[in-house]
């Protein structure tokens, strides 16, 4: 599976896979993510996540210990969720397993019936879970199982006939989630996006230190999904066994689009497509303006960064997006690298990238950053994309980073970071070239202040 | 507001002057609580991870390693092996099957790839329930490669911090006593407990050299695995941190027969007791080490008080709360603040026992809440509560702080400025001031219609 030519993991290139359903559930309205392992996990995940987005980030745990870890975790399971309902008030309860809860052998689905049936007298919050075992998949992965579980779960019943549109947007910054439901607003629908995390990981000050961020997609928006136009879900490597927009086009006929995370022209020309077909609307002057003036940009600035070299890295769904910005640009992408081993990956790599480059980036699955380095020697690279963890190897190869993905936590503001549609492509492309003219520049000799 | 208590961890709080004194500690986290605690393994990897030429592999699935990954702000004078993060990545056959194979793999390629002059092996909780034979492995792979392969018992989920500290200090024993000592001078100390943060042991080592002290062994701060072989041989071991090292230091009494002290290089009384301490300790057998260590302190703060005053001035009067991993830190901090005029008005720890929490609570003022093993819930009720104007923690106390606009020092493993020492003290009150006295908290909801309303104004 694995392109891997060794045993040992070196700097890895993904996270594990309870950590992005953790992300995932925060995006619900009066949800908290509750781990279900030892407390451990649940404190470095917050960790983690608290120094891309710099917010808040409750994340509950059943804190098992050793005699839990031998008699089974159902009790602590009970208690902690009667603990968070209790001093959260939380509508939802995304709990998520990690690998020492898997290999215990909890049956997590059978001890939340007996949970729900001991306890029927109390108002019981929604209970989702998804099966998250760290040994299996990636960060990226487990977002996407949870986002499966929270449409599969809580979507019950075929909701009357609205005209919404169920966005899956995958992991992308809340300033993307914001510019997604500018988007569909001006198309004259309203977005239920799944999971929402524009407010609840990037709030505004407020008078108090809020136990549950207010924003999410509502509960009532979840379950109304089934009644949705239709859905787009983002992302050229959900390899769930059943995505959300999956399940719900399966279940209840809401017809399904799957496209890649749109960053770029073609990407984001497909993305305008795929709304246009679902709304019966034709995109706003707004969207054909910011297209024009992309373009422009484009051809303004394509010689500074014609042929330069890209070594691309991280989440799948972002890898794939990225090397197609890239293409576009003419950017040579020579390397993508990615932690996962998505199946899908190397195909659609060829796919965002045909009819602009001669052949496919090279793909690597299931790499660490060991393996991407060992490679760069050969490659020289001018530039790499990807997350803040490919920084010690931009720093040793003297070449500029490109921040994007998650996490992005030795620079300020990762989550007002924006990438997708036209305006995300017009930030990403201005910040590139500008990029690598700040190199030429500090490169000079004479450093000429005009370029 | 009193809601924000869970009435088991009711025990776990304590106001000083009501009531005597009792604080449950040390038992495990509440489930559903949201602790600040991590876990066992991170106890382990606190301890070690600074030891810069040794390899440490995180046997376990990608996570524990991941997450552990160049976190710490622990620099290295040489080596830096420490800041790359290694793993055997288990997957789902490994689980199946066992995952001994593939640790023995990893190891034999990672020790051939970097040469490092030993290995830890941490054991994680998965490892623990598929139950892994680590020590046998390393035994194997120690014969092969000739370097020592150690395993580092740190299960998750058998215990708190406390029990990894325990884990990584035994591991760390059985290294020590296998080098050479002929050379070392009988004024010596080991330094343990102190992990070089922003460089911090090396403000630490030139004071100790001033003294005419020779240092044998940082443990484990820019450490290196053969000074910790050689540091039977020092005379004295020099402990700072409640939990971390204590037990290596007991173990070395036990068997080697060297005392040991209690330190702290914070702050400025802390700073300069420790250094008083050991030149007591060797005054016998170097009667001028007290007046070169009197000579150190004079010096230094004929340097730092000047400038300490600056600060003071508007520092004084301000509320402080202290969350931090270990208690012991705690006591430092208290000291810290009242030489900035600052009152401190919270104090918990993680990790802390119940002689920590009596001492800590005796030499805090009447009314402040003495916590252990707290959560977002409570720190942000006790933050309003107590009208704190200043927060001390780390990155997970960061948000709370701020989002109650509330001013923030980072004082955790991940800390990139030196605080410790008297140059420390003096970049410790420069953070405290630029966050407490920044004009930003007027701007702040919370503080806006605190001063609406002390105005009259009604909120």
């Amino acid at each position: 599976m694995s392109d891997s030519p060794y045993v040992s993991t070196t700097n890895a290139c993904k996270l594990c896979t309870p950590l992005g359903a953790a992300l995932a559930f925060r995006g619900v309205e009066g949800a908290i993510p509750f781990l279900h392992g030892s407390q451990g996990c649940a404190t470095y995940m917050r960790r983690y996540i608290i120094s891309h987005f710099r917010e808040p980030m409750d994340i509950a745990s059943s804190a098992l210990g050793e005699k839990q870890a031998v008699f089974g975790g159902g009790p602590n399971l009970k208690k902690g969720i009667l603990n968070v309902m209790s001093k959260y008030g939380a509508s939802v309860v995304g709990v998520a397993t990690t690998c020492l809860t898997e290999t215990i052998g909890d049956d997590v689905p059978r001890l939340l019936a007996e949970f729900r049936k001991e306890f029927a007298d109390l108002p019981l919050p929604e209970i989702v879970h998804v099966s998250t075992p760290s040994y299996s998949g990636t960060h990226m992965e487990g977002w996407h199982a949870a986002v499966a579980a929270l449409a599969s779960q809580l979507v019950t019943e075929k909701a009357p006939d609205h005209r919404r549109v169920n966005l899956m947007p995958g992991l992308v910054s809340p300033s993307d989630l914001r510019h997604f439901k500018e988007i569909l607003a001006d198309f004259g629908v309203a977005a239920t996006v799944l999971p929402d995390i524009s407010d609840s990981m990037d709030r505004p000050a407020l008078l108090d230190y809020e136990k549950l961020p207010a924003g999410g997609t509502t509960l009532a928006d979840i379950r109304a999904m089934s009644g949705a136009l239709g859905s787009i879900e983002c992302g050229r490597a959900v390899h769930v066994v059943e995505s959300a927009g999956a399940n719900l086009e399966n279940r209840f006929g809401v017809p399904n689009v799957s496209l890649g995370i749109p960053i770029g022209i073609r990407e984001t020309d497909a993305f305008f497509a795929a709304l246009e077909k679902l709304t019966g609307v034709t995109t706003p002057a707004k969207y054909i303006n910011e297209r024009g003036r992309l373009v422009d940009a484009y051809v303004d600035g394509h010689k500074y960064v014609a042929g330069k070299r890209a070594i691309v890295y991280g989440e799948e769904d972002m890898v794939i997006a990225m090397v197609a910005f890239l293409a576009e640009i003419g950017v040579k992408p020579i390397l993508a690298a990615t932690g996962s081993t998505c199946k899908n990956f190397k195909a659609a790599l060829a796919e965002v990238t045909a009819g602009l480059l001669p052949e496919p980036p090279e793909a690597r699955l299931g790499v660490d950053f060991h393996d991407i380095a060992e490679q760069a020697a050969d490659l020289a690279p001018d530039l790499l994309v990807g997350h803040s963890k490919g920084y010690t190897y931009a720093k040793a190869w003297d070449v500029p980073l490109l921040r994007v993905g998650f996490p992005i936590h030795d620079r300020f503001g990762g989550q007002r970071m924006r990438h997708v549609a036209y305006g995300g492509a017009q930030e990403l492309f201005d910040r590139l070239v500008n990029t690598i003219l700040e190199r030429k520049q500090e490169a000079s000799a004479v450093g000429y202040g005009y370029l | 507001m009193e809601q924000a208590i869970f009435e088991e961890r009711r025990d776990q709080i304590h106001r000083t002057g009501e009531g005597p004194f009792e604080l449950a500690c040390n038992r495990d986290s509440l489930a559903g609580a949201v602790s600040q605690r991590a876990c066992v393994f991170c106890g382990s990897r606190v301890v070690l991870y600074p030891i810069a030429d040794a390899l440490h592999l995180v046997h376990g699935p990608i996570g524990c390693a991941v997450y552990t990954w160049d976190i710490r702000g622990a620099l290295s004078s040489g080596p830096e092996l420490h800041r790359l993060s290694f793993s055997t990545d288990l997957q789902e056959k490994d689980v199946i099957f066992g995952g001994e194979k593939k640790l023995k793999a990893a190891l034999l390629e990672l020790i051939e790839r970097h040469q490092p002059k030993a290995a830890f092996v941490y054991a994680t909780c998965i490892v623990g329930i598929i139950g892994d034979d680590v020590a046998a492995v390393c035994r194997d792979v120690a014969a092969k490669t000739g370097i020592p392969v150690i395993p580092v018992q740190s299960e998750g989920f058998k215990g708190n911090k406390r029990e990894g500290y325990a884990a990584a200090c035994k591991a760390m024993f059985t290294l020590t006593g296998t080098g050479d000592i002929s050379d070392i001078s009988p004024i010596s100390i080991n330094i343990l407990g102190d992990f070089n943060l922003a460089g911090e042991i090396w403000i630490i080592r030139d004071y100790f050299k001033r003294m005419g002290v020779e240092t044998v062994a940082n443990i484990t701060g820019d450490g290196r695995v053969d000074d910790i072989r050689r540091a039977h041989g020092a005379a004295l071991n020099v402990v700072q941190c409640s939990g971390a090292t204590m037990e290596l230091a007991k173990m070395l009494q036990e068997k080697y027969g060297t005392p040991f002290i209690r330190a702290s290089y914070l702050g400025i009384e802390d700073m300069a007791d420790s250094l008083y301490a050991v030149a007591e300790h060797f005054k016998d057998r170097d009667p001028g080490i007290v007046e070169r260590t009197q000579q150190v302190v004079r010096e230094e703060l004929a340097v730092l008080l000047p400038q300490l005053k600056q600060y003071r001035k508007d520092l004084e009067g301000k509320r402080v709360a202290i969350y931090v991993g270990g208690a012991f830190k705690a006591f430092s901090l208290i000291k810290a603040f009242r030489h900035l005029g600052m009152k401190v008005v919270l104090v918990g720890s993680q990790t802390g026992t119940s002689e920590d929490y009596e001492e800590l609570a005796a030499i805090c003022d009447p009314g402040t809440v003495v916590v252990d093993d707290s959560n977002p819930l409570e720190l942000s009720k006790y933050v309003r509560e107590l009208d704190v104007d200043l927060f001390v923690g780390g990155v997970k106390e960061r948000p709370i702080a701020h989002k109650l606009g509330v001013g923030f020092c980072d004082h955790n493993h991940e800390r990139k400025e030196a605080l410790e020492g008297f140059v420390g003290m003096l970049n410790f009150a420069r953070e405290v001031h630029a966050s407490a006295t920044s004009p930003i908290w007027q701007f702040v909801p919370r503080r806006e219609a605190m001063a609406k309303a002390s105005k009259g104004e009604g909120i």
